[in-house]
């Protein structure tokens, strides 16, 4: 344990302290505890750039589960600390910025706040963990924090399809990504980072390695909202904004881009990682940009120029890639790219947060982020739309800001590959300029178009009664501060060039200092008359034009038939999957628990049979055992007797009278057998399952004498009788057979001297399968608060969900409840808000106001 | 569940339940070195309140042990998976028990061990999750 680790844990330990420092310090926003902590983070983490920068990265290591060789391993380089520097630092502008934006009154403020240091805790173990397992788990954590944060608005249709949309996809990728882990491990013998690196060379050659790598990738895509799985990201912009800020465009989304980063290092060099990873990211930027100009909602737009700028970036780091394949001068040359991409991930955090922070602005100021009803907020808001002015020409990337500078980085890496050569790159370079060259003209007519058309013009009449005024000043530094940084990055690139970016850069192409070189990182605001720069003077002068002439073209958009789109068909498959489902679950899910029995009973019989008929060496050593003593005789008559009359019992009370008597003659049994650990607990279950069993009865109609004899059933005759046939079976051959060493020798022997216990049975239990017990009483307690809910918390209906919800419905809620009337012939929760909320405290919290 | 009247049951109990806590108690304590723990021990001890609620009603329990029973569950829960992540800050893997033997006032040499402490976790989720179970089951209408 070392101060990194404590340092990537600290966000969880506030989290669970949230509460309690909420109650002891009410009248100080919670959004502060989240800001400090993210503020001490960002500078401990500044500390040791100094150390990266000098090229030794920092590795602190202890074994969580050694035996499965999962090791929770913390590994800091360039790469990693540009990443975490970039999770603190946003996150304690976001947490500022939220102070202001979270209404404490109207809010559930200890849940958001709780969420999203989960999301900080887990963002900073997944850029820091080296265990590819570990690394798994956080990044299945973020999804999980983001869906919960999407969803926050819970009683909103809308938010929980957006929410429920991206786990879904994003968990289909985490799928893919634990399958493409486990099949590296299957290559290479480990789950380590730094050791797969050594691994190198022979793992290209591997029949697995393309899948492994197909597999990786779509985790990386759905993650990062690439084409075709972008689809989630405008949805997601159901959260609050201080969540979109931050989670949306800043961190979460280029976890799939630092996956790509991190791992490029054993796949770079070959042509499917190329192709894959520098096309996916240019259909991503065109797609994305081109789907920015039609979006009228400020999220929506910003929503979609993320996902082209995701594009963008994932594209560059696909170009990077080549410089495993050239030598020195070429090398460089392509290597350029990564130093581009890491640029821009930084400038891209600057200028859009910088961005959704205004949206949220004029959000919460003006009542409306739909650009249509905006206009003309220049004169309330002067300081607002200075942050948005250089938000958007640092996103247009116009000079002198930091998004001007990778731009003409990015512009000069896709114009490389046409000097290459390889990978068939002879016939398809020329898609790379100029698909980036039209994307680029489309993301300088959406800068252009969500500035102007949000602040300047004339002001709509209904904006123009309501009183709008600046927002309070906690909600405008954040965004200055960004605003300030994207301009900074553009006159003074130095100041981050050499210390953050170079070593970020390095670690992506490690194969470049391997040989002796440095990254490119001279970053200059003037580089002369470059064909990059003519790019831009004619991205400008066309973006110029066509954002003038907008509203004559817009209406092309509507050419483009809504039923091809891709958000219709994950509506559609998700309502075929729920049919299928449905239908194939009443099959044999039919309510009656005497057929359940019987299944579960069939299934043992099956897999237990098999495995007694097929394995070999197996004696029924019949007649060998101990002699049964009179008494035990007795015993076992009264067994069998109590449990023969259950099923003649007349009444119900008596039923279970009669199996808690086989039960306790079971513990006198265990008695003398010597087993006193057993007898104990089998006497405490019994006594307390008879009394569980006979409040349930309770509550059941009473027993009807059926007047007809009862129908015989052969399924379940023959089932009944092989399973007693089948157990009797296995009871005679486990005595007979021990193909195994027993274990007991080694808990005997160990328990006293390693574990320090004289009672086996309790050392095993609370320490050498400690473990095993750790998620037994967790199953347990998930299943006592799943009885809870399901007897104290009923309702009259089911609420039928978002599932219904379609993408393109603005009048969700409505479609929601016609479908619940539809399916349960009334309205449903929602239909009675006044006494819904009421009822539930009633039944929920029995105890709260005694 | 119906409200118990029975003189004799209720007379009886008030004291038998305090045998069963006292020797749920014991179990335990003794576990580490003899049969129990704190599986044993909690279930004997929801086996007590249990029948403080059979011989009177479950008003009695409720106000007699005033306790959240999910609260139990989780207090018990957090308190296991605390002395598994305990052994991290020790640079050993999770789980991993210490003990030792001191020499205590009254009790003489005594072995004091963490996994005490990982079943007292034990012993309260499975209180609490055996009184959920059945306080809501028998509160039922």
């Amino acid at each position: 344990m070392s101060l990194l680790h404590l340092l990537t844990l600290s966000p969880f330990l506030i989290a669970a302290l949230i509460p309690l420092l909420g109650k002891a310090v009410p009248r100080l926003h919670k959004g502060w505890f989240v800001a400090a902590l993210s503020a001490a983070l960002f500078t401990i983490l500044l500390g040791y750039s100094a150390d990266i920068r000098g090229g030794s990265p920092v590795i602190e290591s202890f074994d969580w589960i050694p035996t499965l060789g999962i090791s929770f391993t913390v590994y800091l380089d360039g790469l990693s600390l540009l990443f975490a520097l970039l999770i603190t630092g946003m996150g304690a502008l976001v947490a500022v910025y939220s102070v202001a934006y979270m209404n404490p009154e109207e809010e559930d403020l200890t849940r958001f706040y709780i969420l999203l240091l989960i999301f900080m805790g887990a963002m900073l173990g997944l850029v820091l963990s080296d265990n590819l397992l570990t690394l798994y788990g956080f990044w299945e954590l973020t999804s999980v924090s983001s869906f919960l944060l999407i969803g926050y608005n819970h009683a909103k249709h809308r938010s929980r399809y957006g929410a429920l949309k991206s786990l879904l996809i994003t968990m289909t990728g985490g799928v893919g990504l634990l399958s493409g882990f486990i099949l590296l491990y299957v290559m290479s013998g480990t789950y380590r980072i730094r050791e797969l690196f050594e691994a190198g060379a022979p793992l290209v050659s591997e029949p697995l390695f393309l899948p492994a790598m197909l597999l990786i990738l779509l985790g990386a895509f759905t993650k990062s909202a690439q084409y075709p799985f972008h689809i989630w990201l405008p949805d997601a912009m159901e959260a609050p904004t201080p969540v979109s800020a931050y989670l949306h465009s800043a961190t979460m989304v280029k976890a799939g881009l630092y996956l790509v980063a991190r791992l490029s290092p054993i796949f770079a060099g070959t042509s499917e990682w190329f192709w894959f990873v520098s096309l996916g990211g240019l259909v991503t930027l065109l797609y994305g940009s081109v789907g920015a100009v039609k979006q009228t909602d400020l999220k929506g737009i910003l929503a979609y120029s993320t996902i082209s700028q995701l594009g963008l970036i994932m594209c560059l780091l696909g170009l990077s890639s080549l410089a495993g394949v050239f030598d020195g001068e070429e090398r460089l040359l392509y290597a350029a790219a990564g130093t581009a991409a890491v640029f821009h991930l930084l400038n891209h955090a600057a200028f859009k947060g910088a961005l959704f922070m205004v949206a949220g602005i004029v959000d919460h100021e003006a009542g409306t982020r739909d650009i249509r009803k905006l206009g003309g907020l220049v004169q309330v808001m002067p300081v607002t739309f200075t942050i948005s002015a250089f938000g958007a020409l640092s996103m247009a990337g116009l000079p002198p800001f930091g998004g001007f500078l990778s731009k003409e980085m990015f512009l000069e890496a896709v114009i490389e590959p046409l000097h290459a050569g390889i990978f068939r790159l002879e016939t398809w370079a020329l898609l790379f300029p100029v698909i980036a060259w039209i994307a680029s003209v489309f993301t300088f007519i959406y800068s252009a178009l969500l500035v102007v058309r949000t602040f300047l013009g004339r002001r709509q009449e209904a904006l123009s009664e309501a009183k709008i005024h600046e927002a309070p000043p906690l909600m405008l530094i954040p965004p200055a501060l960004l605003a300030v940084l994207a301009l900074a990055l553009g006159l003074f690139p130095g100041l981050v060039a050499y210390s953050l970016i170079r070593p970020a850069a390095e670690a992506i192409l490690p194969i470049v200092q391997a040989s002796g070189e440095r990254m490119p990182s001279d970053i200059k605001l003037w580089h002369g008359f470059t064909p990059a720069l003519w790019m831009t003077v004619g991205i400008v002068a066309t973006g110029t034009v066509l954002a003038l002439t907008a509203r004559r073209w817009i209406g092309l958009y509507s050419l483009f038939p809504p039923r091809l789109s891709i958000n219709r068909l994950y509506d559609a498959s998700l309502r075929f999957f729920e049919r299928i489902t449905v239908r194939v679950t009443s099959l044999y899910m039919n309510g009656s628990s005497r057929s359940y029995v019987k299944y579960i009973l069939g299934f043992m019989l099956l897999v237990l049979g098999f495995i007694l008929f097929n394995s070999t060496g197996i004696t029924f050593r019949v007649g060998a055992y101990a002699q049964i003593a009179p008494y035990e005789w007795f015993i076992l008559l009264g067994l069998t007797a109590s449990a023969l009359s259950v099923p003649f019992a007349k009444s119900r009370p008596v039923a279970i009278i009669l199996t808690g008597a086989a039960g306790y003659l079971m513990t006198l049994m265990f008695v003398f057998l010597r087993a006193p650990d057993l007898a104990l607990t089998q006497m405490v279950v019994e006594s307390i399952s008879v009394t569980l069993y006979l409040l349930c009865f309770y509550h059941l109609p009473k027993l009807r004498t059926e007047r007809q004899a009862a129908k015989f059933r052969l399924p379940n005759f023959l089932v009944a009788v092989a399973v007693g046939v089948l157990v009797t079976l296995i009871s005679l051959a486990v005595l007979g057979t021990n193909p195994f060493d027993p274990v007991s020798d080694y808990y005997v022997r160990e328990s006293y001297e390693s574990a320090g216990g004289k009672n086996i049975v309790n050392v095993i239990l609370v320490d050498f399968r400690g473990f095993d017990t750790m998620l037994e009483i967790m199953v347990l307690g998930v299943a006592s608060l799943g009885i809870y809910n399901m007897i104290k918390l009923r309702r009259k209906a089911t609420d039928v969900g978002s599932r219904h919800v379609t993408h393109e419905g603005e009048e969700a809620d409505d479609e929601a409840a016609r479908l619940r009337k539809a399916q349960y012939g009334h309205d449903g929760p929602d239909a009675q808000p006044e006494d819904m909320p009421q009822s539930r405290t009633e039944g929920g919290e029995p105890d709260a106001e005694r | 569940m119906p409200k118990g009247n029975d003189i004799f049951l209720q007379n009886v109990s008030k004291v038998v339940v305090f045998i069963i806590l006292a020797f749920a108690l014991y179990l335990f304590f003794t576990g580490h070195g003899s049969p129990g723990g704190g599986f044993i021990a909690g279930l004997m001890t929801a086996g007590a309140l249990l029948l403080l609620a059979l011989s009177f009603d479950i008003e009695t329990v409720r106000k007699v042990v005033p306790v959240d029973y999910k609260l139990l569950t989780a207090a018990g829960l957090l308190i296991a998976l605390c002395t598994g992540t305990g052994a991290l800050f020790f640079g050993e893997p999770f789980l991993k028990h210490a003990f030792g033997y001191f020499d205590l006032p009254l009790l003489g040499k005594t072995e004091l061990h963490t996994a005490l402490i990982f079943d007292l976790g034990v012993y309260l989720a499975v209180i609490g999750v055996t009184m959920t179970i059945l306080l809501t089951i028998g509160e039922d209408n």
